[in-house]
């Protein structure tokens, strides 16, 4: 038999929503390692999560998506600390907690290894930053992959954004909104597994749109 | 319409969706559903110019978007005589780092200005955005009945990193009055006891200054102005103003023509909040003297097609700047995918990443030294132009300014 999975119709449907974000400038800003490691552990949440997760909205030119690898890169040049701290996969992140702690870790142990670092004043400021969002339902909710192929065509960078990328933590889950909808909405574990595994770290958001949709295209299940 | 009031442009304007085809449809789809969210809500905008200088050219395509999607917004800007624009270019000065000596009676002068302005005005709308220290004592003016209902904004468009202490200590308290305060990079920030947001300004795609031209009309003006399109064109667009270093931009070029080939455009004009300019264009003029191929254009302020012109002709585009608020004319240039040589100032390096999207520089010599690369290496400028094009996309449109202001207001509506 043969079922056209574009068209099942889900129990519970899909509403997407256009996100936005405000970024306001945090505290003090930091000069140095040592100072760094130390505001790690203070810091909000919401900046944890902005200098990670959201900042893979935007670079598409620096060597690392991260902001305290760049940072670590470019203005402490400890290219060694800043591929550590590049290479977290935020994809087996469940929790701020857990990426703090991995943060902080990160540095901790090169300044051990490297204890020179840590006071050496960098080329410019760290600002701590965070995003405030803004959320508004937009467009028809999907009912089947044809209706969510379409609505993902018709979101902003940021919306796309929310729903695939920072939608990891709001999730507590290493999955994202697509992948959950499909998963639990029309039964298709294989099909959500496939579209998390896309790799958003080095796609920019519109060629992550078109992996997203080349999964999503008709397909047929024998 | 009050004496203050900017009037609305009467000449045919980009709407919304002509954006799409830059932005992307999605884009637009969200911010018209972003305004929905706003309906009944209005807007003032206060500056110190109508013409000249960025904050201008942002409000005048700002305003006509807000406008469109059902924000009710009114530009006004305020009035003061000779004495009054005198003291506020000290403080624009001093503001950026430069000493300041004015005399006891400038900051009366000043509070006075702005008081006559609060008189005159009213400020009835759920957002008041007060641009830039002029008119920052416009906030006396704020209705206590509404302190709830009213939210207040100071948009900082300069840098603030290393202020004189006398005139920043004179004007903090006033920008504390506010409900939070908006600046172009963080590095311009100074620890204010209210929220400080971050606000890339943001250049128009479609406007006069930045659509794109015919290779014709670009060769026609450049001839114009007896500038031979062949050669190679160097060029600087900003107003006459020392922070600009346009003395140094010549410091620079001589030191390229000592190995190649090459012509300078100065280019630009005076704002009417500016008194310095025309003494600045006269070292300029001065600087120059002799060399057939430094060309200085004193344009005036509609000339945004020919400016438009003169960029797209340029091999490399130059902004050396001492400091910056944040320098959109490197945005104009990266959006017509110019190799651009910029100093490491303000909000430059915001939009300049060094060898990724233009190169950075700190110096005359150091300006010298990377034309001398990029005319060497063309390949690698052509490379720098087409990144930065993406740049300005992603971040530096008018499109985006209209989304941030959006959501600054729901923002504000929810208590941040």
């Amino acid at each position: 038999m043969t079922v056209s999975l574009e068209a099942k119709r889900a129990d519970q449907p899909f509403q997407f929503v256009a996100a936005s974000y405000l970024i306001r400038i945090g505290a003090e800003p930091v000069q140095t390692l040592g100072a760094l490691a130390k505001s790690l552990r203070s810091c909000s949440e919401a900046s944890i999560f902005f200098h990670t997760f959201q900042s893979l909205e935007t670079h598409h030119y620096t060597s690392f998506s991260s902001d305290f690898a760049q940072w670590a890169l470019t203005a402490c040049n400890e290219a060694a600390l800043a591929e550590q701290l590049a290479i977290v996969d935020l994809r087996e992140i469940v929790s701020i907690a857990d990426l703090r702690g991995m943060l902080v870790g990160t540095v901790q142990d090169y300044l051990k290894e490297h204890s020179q670092a840590a006071d050496r004043r960098a080329f410019e400021a760290f600002y701590f930053c965070e995003a405030r969002e803004v959320t508004v339902p937009s467009g028809p909710p999907a009912w089947t992959l044809a209706e969510l192929a379409d609505g993902i065509h018709l979101l902003g960078h940021q919306s796309l954004h929310y729903h695939f990328i920072n939608s990891r933590l709001r999730l507590h889950l290493k999955t994202n909104d697509f992948s959950y909808w499909i998963e639990h909405n029309l039964n298709y574990p294989w099909l959500a597994a496939r579209l998390n595994r896309l790799d958003f770290y080095n796609d920019t958001l519109d060629d992550l749109r078109q992996d997203i949709l080349a999964v999503l295209e008709p397909q047929e299940k024998r | 319409m009050s004496a203050t009031e900017v009037a609305k442009p009467t000449a045919v304007l980009p709407v919304l969706q002509d954006y799409a085809a830059i932005v992307g449809e999605p884009e637009i789809l969200e911010l018209r559903e972003l305004a929905r969210r706003l309906a009944g809500r209005r807007v003032k905008m206060v500056n110190s110019t109508a013409v000249g200088g960025g904050v201008a050219e942002i409000l005048n395509r700002l305003v006509p978007l807000m406008e469109e999607v059902q924000v009710p917004t009114r530009w006004e800007v305020i009035t003061g005589g000779e004495k009054f624009f005198h003291v506020t270019k000290a403080f624009h000065n001093a503001l950026h780092g430069a000493p300041y000596d004015g005399s006891a009676d400038w900051f009366d002068a000043f509070l006075a200005t702005n008081e006559e302005n609060r008189r005159r005005m009213h400020f009835e709308e759920d957002f008041v955005v007060i641009h830039d220290p002029q008119p920052v004592a416009l906030i006396a003016g704020r209705d206590p009945a509404r302190h709830e209902s009213q939210r207040w904004v100071w948009r900082c468009h300069i840098d603030l990193s290393n202020p004189n202490a006398q005139v920043w200590d004179f004007l903090k308290p006033w920008v504390e009055r506010y409900d939070a305060s908006l600046f172009s990079s963080p590095q311009f920030t100074r620890g204010l006891g209210i929220p400080q947001y971050l606000f890339y300004p943001t250049i128009d795609p479609l406007a006069d200054k930045n659509r794109e031209l015919d290779a014709d009309f670009v060769r026609g003006v450049l001839e114009q102005f007896q500038i031979d399109p062949e050669r190679p064109i160097l060029t600087q667009i900003s107003r006459f103003d020392r922070l600009k270093d346009p003395v140094g931009v010549i410091r620079a070029y001589r030191l390229v023509k000592k190995y190649q080939d090459c012509q300078l455009v100065l280019a630009g004009g005076s704002a009417t909040d500016d008194p310095e300019g025309a003494a600045v264009l006269r070292e300029v003029e001065e600087a120059a003297a002799g060399d057939p191929d430094i060309h200085i254009l004193n344009l005036p302020p509609w000339s945004h097609t020919e400016i438009n012109a003169l960029q797209r002709g340029s091999t490399i585009v130059i902004q050396k700047s001492l400091k910056e608020g944040f320098g959109l004319t490197v945005s104009e240039a990266l959006w017509k995918k110019k190799p651009v040589v910029a100093s490491a100032v303000g909000g430059i390096p915001s939009q300049v990443i060094h060898k990724l999207t233009g190169m950075l520089v700190h110096s005359p010599e150091g300006t010298a030294y990377q034309i001398r690369f990029l005319l060497s290496n063309p390949a690698f400028a052509k490379s720098l132009g087409e990144n930065g094009y993406q740049h300005v996309k992603e971040h530096f449109l008018v499109t985006q300014n209209l989304r941030r202001y959006l959501v600054l207001f729901l923002v504000l509506l929810q208590g941040g």
